[in-house]
């Protein structure tokens, strides 16, 4: 099975994605790292992306983002007639300027756009109170711990009020209590929002949790295996979910479609 | 975090008890005053040549020439290095120039400066120049080179074009690094000029110094070294109040 064709219900499809390949020049010759990858957004969809390490979820997400050209394939994601951004990308790690205060790291995309100062101002305000930083606006990264850096960057990514909403893996490097209490936060502002987005990550929990689907890629070169629907009801609750019984048994399965690929990402 | 007072009174104590260490030597005859003057004889001279005007007048030419060769040299060195830190074709013409005359002496190339320019202040300016270029258009490129690819990538999906990654990403990212260059500028700085009021000039610290060697006037000697280590130590201290204000977001408290 060399592609997956995800048709999307009755609702418009927010972002599709048709045959994307791409391949990175290595030492010893051109690397795969995405093969024809097929996949479409409905609006309003919280979709998750997980797979091993090394399966091309990044370069997904830059193709996507528009940092890559794919070599081959295409992307469609409609243009917006206010010239803001169609899709913003929150950066996995390192991902606030260290230069910039919150204030000016959330206004940076409104900053870019040529938007009024009063007005970007304004806005970038409107998303660091919706983040909980309102007291840090006038801080600098180093002051301010990951997680509340990570909700900078996710602020950031919202003041331009971008059509989708790309995640990669921005809560990898926070530890497990903080990783909770920031995707209980990121699905308040999906459910005010409603934008569509687009989650990479590499636990099964975290996609479970946040998404309403969650593709699952295979080890390098990348393409989507399988699809897995997440029932659970909205606004969720993680202490609920955990207790669901198909929480166990969708787990299981994720798991079992993403093991193989692991293993051979590891070369076993 | 300052250090504890005890510290900064330590910071004093060592210079001061070098004075006095070196008073006694030459009081209780170990140090023969017409070769080694004694500090206090020092501090006599100094304030003779500061009333006479001659002192203020010498180290002002001398400041001007640090200063204006200082603008000349890093403003070009730090625009050329931003460049060739954000463009490899930029770096791969100018690296091997860059690499082949960055290591020769300036003050050897202080001869062919005046066969050009004269001995006037063209010169002394120009040597400065020179010499503080190189240091500060490797550090800014090094800067540029060494920020982490993320921060770029960021900008770009923004958006950024080539002038968006300049004054949003290499400027701010490399300033830290700029600084690193002139602070290292700053020690050269002072080393060429002083030698380059040495070998031929009418004015300036080094001339002083010179001139002194030449009527045999010792104490005057040590003044004009005395000046010279106060005047690169006062510069240390502007630049880091400098850079302190520059770059307010870095974690000073762990420096």
């Amino acid at each position: 099975m060399s592609t997956t064709v995800l048709t999307p219900a009755a609702q418009a499809v927010r972002l599709a994605v048709d045959g994307l390949t791409h391949t990175y020049p290595g030492r010893h010759g051109p690397v795969t790292a995405l093969e024809d990858v097929t996949l479409a957004l409905r609006e309003g969809e919280f979709c998750a992306v997980i797979g091993p390490s090394g399966c091309g979820k990044t370069t997904l997400l830059h193709i996507l983002a528009g940092l890559i050209r794919p070599a081959s394939g295409t992307v469609h994601l409609p243009a917006r007639a206010d010239r803001g951004p169609a899709a913003a990308l929150v950066f996995q790690g390192v991902s606030t300027f260290p230069w910039f205060t919150v204030l000016e790291n959330v206004e940076y995309g409104l900053r870019l756009l040529g938007a009024p100062p009063a007005a970007r101002r304004e806005q970038a305000l409107r998303q660091i109170e919706r983040v909980g930083l309102a007291r840090f606006r006038d801080a600098f990264p180093h002051q301010l711990s990951e997680g509340m850096r990570q909700r900078v960057s996710i602020a950031r990514a919202l003041a331009v009020d971008p059509d989708v909403l790309l995640m990669d893996e921005p809560f990898a490097n926070l530890d497990e209590q903080n990783r909770l209490l920031l995707q209980d936060e990121l699905l308040l502002l999906w459910q005010a929002s409603r934008k569509t987005v687009l989650f990479v990550t590499h636990s099964l929990d975290e996609a479970l949790r946040l998404a309403d689907r969650v593709l699952v890629m295979t080890a390098g070169p990348g393409r989507i295996k399988a699809e897995v629907p997440v029932p659970f009801a909205r606004p969720r609750d993680f202490r609920a979910i955990r207790r669901e019984p198909g929480y166990g048994e969708l787990s299981a399965r994720l798991w079992e479609e993403l093991r193989g690929e692991v293993l051979a990402a590891e070369g076993r | 975090m300052r250090p504890p007072v005890s510290y900064r009174w330590l910071a004093v104590a060592s210079p001061a008890a070098l004075l006095l260490v070196w008073e006694v030597l030459n009081r209780s005859g170990v140090l023969d005053a017409r070769y080694v003057p004694p500090p206090s004889q020092v501090l006599v001279t100094l304030v003779r040549l500061t009333e006479s005007g001659e002192l203020p007048y010498h180290l002002g030419v001398s400041v001007r020439r640090i200063l204006v060769g200082f603008v000349l040299g890093a403003a070009p060195a730090v625009a050329l290095g931003l460049a060739m830190g954000l463009n490899r074709a930029v770096r791969a013409v100018l690296m091997p120039l860059v690499a082949a005359i960055y290591p020769i002496p300036k003050i050897a190339v202080y001869p062919l400066i005046i066969f050009y320019l004269g001995l006037g202040e063209a010169s002394k300016v120009s040597i400065v120049a020179l010499s503080i270029f190189f240091l500060v258009l490797l550090n800014t490129m090094a800067g540029v080179i060494g920020l982490d690819r993320v921060y770029f990538n960021i900008a770009r999906a923004y958006g950024a074009g080539p002038r968006g990654l300049f004054t949003t990403v290499a400027w701010p990212g490399a300033l830290p690094a700029i600084f690193t260059g002139l602070k290292l500028g700053m020690g050269f700085a002072l080393i060429v000029i002083v030698g380059a009021e040495l070998l031929g000039s009418d004015a300036g610290i080094g001339f002083l110094i010179w001139r002194a060697y030449q009527i045999f006037a010792v104490d005057v000697m040590f003044a004009g070294l005395l000046v010279t280590a106060v005047l690169g130590w006062l510069a240390t201290i502007a630049l880091d109040w400098l850079e302190r204000r520059a770059l307010p977001w870095r974690p000073w408290s762990q420096v």
